[in-house]
């Protein structure tokens, strides 16, 4: 099956041919939204960066499945603690995806699969016994438009 | 009815930290889609997921529409002392999915 | 060099290899279990998150439906009183090696049966139950719990004999250009495989991992739904569920996979 020619051929006919996907007009949340429900979820405190990592695809091969998972770096000890971790999406219709709530035992780690509905941010939010926030962000890109019925 | 799906150590030492992986069958419908007839399907999702060892509320979690159909939640526990572990699953309609594992600590 | 006579339509749709597409190596090890020749399985074309979640039994959501089928095995169901079980004995022995021959020709039926059709036949002549419903739950659990007991083994379905005129027209199918974009499973499956149909990285199309739990569908379906689907997409109208046609094309579409193996179920884009 060799592949190098019809490539080359294919390359020149389909240059510029992009096709425009049409996005539905859906209410999305924003950056704003998403802060105003942060705020909310850590009672205030206002989130600095560090302490949390997210694990995400580079890219979501369909937005309707896509696997994460938040750790925090910090220990589950009866002194100190994750207490909480906020999962956002700041693209989706609305920004909250899920909220995870610890006590002192095993590891502040967690994982699962969510909805995007386009390539977006992602906000992982966690809260720490002592009442401070900590948080990261990353961008995922999330495919829409494929074929694959 | 659902069916949840539970994997963890049936044994562990005294302060082992261990895995529970979890898994449901339900289709978290979002309440933002539409029928074949244009009609909005309503919301059904599950919105709550409670983890209680021997007893005490260990980890819980707040579900959004966001979270994918058959939802997958993955976290971790300290194996204290033997006995079980339950784990709900809180419904719209007020169903609870409830499923027990056993584990004994040495 | 292959010739490419493409519409205009279908050119425009097409583009080259994006600089991010799923790793693949032929001489990966890894990589073994789910190449046979130049065939490839659509595990090769995943995104390693994709992969990752169909190599864990326990976080691949299809182990749902095989757990769901595995309770169905033994359930009576149906006037005669029997399960499964009473006829077959131990899914784990007696299925095995079943899911790789399907579609296959049924002399009892004498007609090509699909393995879900095979298990209705079961169902509602053996059983006196009544026939699963297309895409139910149950329907697509018995399937993947049956096929479930071939993971691993070679695709092997038959071409010749009573199944040959049946071949023959499912590759006529697989050949005949339709719907609006005008264009056959053939060229996308056989001539453009590797490239993007929009932001669709195109497989092989093989059906070695049928039924299967697909991310875009959130669920698991089998292979008649996955053709339906891929018809729709090109805009044109798909066969009917278990029609003469949709089912000869799933037995043309399982023969170009004889040799890869079985990975029911699967998980896909």
């Amino acid at each position: 099956m060799s592949s190098v020619n019809r490539r080359d051929v294919l390359a020149g006919i389909a240059a510029g041919a992009a096709i425009i996907t049409v996005t539905p007009k859906l209410a999305l949340a924003d950056k704003a939204e998403a802060d105003s429900l942060i705020s909310k979820l850590t009672g205030g405190a206002k989130p600095q960066d560090g302490k949390v990592k997210i694990k995400l695809p580079q890219i979501a091969e369909n937005g309707n499945t896509v696997p994460f998972t938040v750790t925090v770096d910090h220990p589950m000890t009866e002194a100190s603690y994750v207490k909480a971790i906020h999962v956002l999406a700041e693209g989706n219709p609305s920004p909250g995806v899920a909220s995870f709530y610890f006590t002192p035992t095993g590891k502040a780690e967690v994982s699962m699969r969510m909805r995007l509905g386009k390539t977006q941010d992602v906000r992982a939010v966690a809260v720490l016994s002592d009442g401070s926030a900590w948080q990261v962000a990353q961008e995922i890109k999330v495919t829409i438009g494929g074929c694959g019925g | 009815m659902p069916t949840p799906r539970v994997k963890m150590p049936s044994s562990a030492a005294k302060g082992e930290v261990f895995e529970v992986k979890t898994t449901i069958d339900h289709d978290m419908e979002s309440g933002q889609r539409k029928d074949k007839d244009g009609k909005p399907i309503p919301r059904k999702i599950i919105n709550k997921f409670t983890v209680a060892y021997n007893g005490k509320q260990v980890f819980w979690s707040d579900w959004a529409p966001a979270v994918s159909a058959n939802p997958y939640c993955s976290f971790f526990l300290t194996a204290t002392e033997s006995g079980t572990v339950e784990l709900k699953w809180h419904d719209d309609d007020g169903q609870v999915y409830a499923v027990s594992q056993a584990i004994t600590v040495a | 060099m292959r010739k490419i006579m493409m519409a205009a339509g279908l050119a425009a749709l097409v583009a080259g290899p994006a600089q991010a597409d799923p790793p693949f190596d032929p001489k990966d090890p890894k990589m073994a279990p789910y190449v046979a020749g130049d065939k490839r399985s659509g595990y090769t074309f995943a995104e390693p998150e994709t992969r990752a979640m169909q190599d864990d039994d326990f976080t691949n959501p299809g182990f749902l439906w095989v757990e769901d089928g595995k309770k169905m095995w033994t359930k009576v169901e149906g006037k005669a009183g029997k399960a499964c079980k009473d006829c077959h004995g131990d899914a784990e022995k007696s299925m095995k090696g079943v899911g790789t021959v399907y579609p296959r020709f049924d002399p009892h039926a004498n007609m090509l049966l699909t393995l879900e059709q095979k298990i209705n036949q079961c169902r509602t002549e053996r059983m006196g139950a009544e026939p699963l419903k297309f895409d139910s739950k149950p329907y697509n659990a018995i399937a993947t719990y049956v096929k479930h007991q071939s993971r691993g083994m070679p695709i092997a379905v038959q071409t010749d004999g009573p199944a040959a005129p049946y071949f023959d027209m499912g590759r006529r199918l697989y050949y005949e250009r339709r719907g609006m974009s005008d264009i056959a499973c053939k060229h996308c499956h056989e001539d453009l495989w590797g490239m993007h149909m929009r932001s669709e990285l195109l497989s092989q199309g093989m059906p070695n991992g049928f039924p299967q739990y697909r991310l875009k569908w959130q669920t698991l379906g089998s292979a008649q739904k996955r053709i339906r689907g891929c018809f729709e997409e090109v805009r044109a109208e798909p066969y009917a569920v278990d029609s003469l046609e949709n089912t000869v094309i799933e037995l043309y579409a399982t023969w170009r996979a004889n040799g890869l193996r079985v990975e029911s179920p699967a998980v896909r884009k």
